[in-house]
């Protein structure tokens, strides 16, 4: 009796080893003909946001829409788009960002780009950190953007 | 004969005015003359060095004003990047300015966040803060809008800031306006100008 209890419990043991670490490292597929370029982070000191940027290019018959992200870098990631409107400038969320069936869109200075907040540990220029897109298709984008300097154009 | 014709000297009298006139065509600013419509450079604030600071100690500078915050990371930095260029641009001249970047958020921008930050950018910049009075002071000198958003959950807040880039001249007089969206060769033309108008 209490051999089958222990073999129970051992064998529950081992269905939930088996699939935690499955679902935690599960990985969504990359969006088809979608591909993130030149993806960089203007560094600022004292763990203060960051702004990120890059090119997301999409060579597929079909729009993708980005809905989010995340970075095992930052705590936070959020899509941000800065508005310059009556000699006032200003910072917004947005929900989402369209990128149109063979089109590019720019995350650049100066507009749509990435609010990267709370860094997980030190960070500095000509680092690699880790950004992951998620569309709403359900399909994630994972790629290294390189930290550059607070003055870099 | 003269009696004859008592215009004549008026005649003359106006084309004189009109040549006067002609030698000092407008000068070509790529940013707005503002000469005559805003007040002096004058302030009370704290700098990143954690000192008093005053208009009095940039006297002798151009001055390039700009109003930001630290919790910026998108278009203060793009700013800063451009006045950074145009201190470049502008050589050995660079010495003789200097960049003012005022804090529009004097709770979280402390002279030791500030000065991480400024530096950060280029040499020539000085970061000021101080307290709400005192920067609501300032703004309200230079007719500056400035609102700090709602808080979000992690208690953070964003701060809608004018864009304007104020330049003094080295009597600390207002003479040109431009905008973040000017580009650095329009700025570092502009200063060009101005540094040859006055030596």
């Amino acid at each position: 009796m209490k051999r089958y209890t222990r073999q129970a419990l051992l064998m529950l043991l081992m269905c939930v080893l088996a699939t935690t670490p499955a679902l935690a490292l599960k990985v969504l597929p990359p969006p088809a003909h979608v591909s993130v370029q030149h993806g960089w982070i203007r560094w600022l000191p004292a763990g203060l946001p960051a702004a990120g940027y890059a090119t997301i290019r999409n060579d597929g018959d079909t729009p993708v829409t980005l809905d989010g992200a995340d970075s095992p870098d930052y705590g936070m990631a959020m899509l941000h788009r800065s508005v310059h409107k009556d000699g006032s400038d200003s910072m917004e969320m947005v929900e989402t960002i369209p990128v149109p069936a063979h089109a590019s869109v720019q995350l650049a200075p100066g507009g749509y780009h990435l609010m990267l907040t709370a860094p997980k540990h030190p960070i500095q220029p000509g680092d690699n950190v880790h950004v992951r897109l998620h569309f709403s298709n359900g399909t994630t984008l994972d790629a290294a953007w390189t930290v550059r300097p607070a003055n870099a154009l | 004969m003269s009696s004859t014709r008592p215009w004549r000297p008026l005649l003359s009298l106006v084309c004189a005015a009109l040549l006067a006139a002609c030698s000092h065509a407008p000068l070509p600013w790529q940013l707005n003359d503002v000469g005559g419509h805003l007040p002096d450079l004058q302030f009370d604030l704290t700098s990143d060095a954690g000192k008093p600071a005053t208009a009095a100690d940039f006297r002798s500078k151009y001055v390039l004003l700009y109003f930001g915050y630290t919790h910026c990371p998108d278009v203060c930095p793009l700013t800063l990047v451009h006045l950074h260029l145009v201190m470049q641009k502008l050589g050995a001249d660079a010495d003789k300015t200097r960049i003012l970047f005022v804090s529009v958020d004097p709770a979280r921008d402390t002279p030791a966040v500030l000065h991480q930050y400024v530096t950060a950018f280029d040499p020539h910049v000085t970061g000021l803060t101080g307290t709400p009075a005192q920067i609501a002071a300032m703004a309200k000198r230079y007719r500056v809008a400035f609102n700090a958003g709602q808080r979000q959950a992690d208690g953070g807040y964003e701060v809608s800031h004018s864009s304007g880039i104020y330049i003094f001249d080295r009597d600390g007089r207002a003479r040109l306006i431009g905008t973040s969206a000017d580009s650095a060769d329009a700025i570092a033309h502009d200063l060009k100008l101005l540094m040859e108008q006055e030596e």
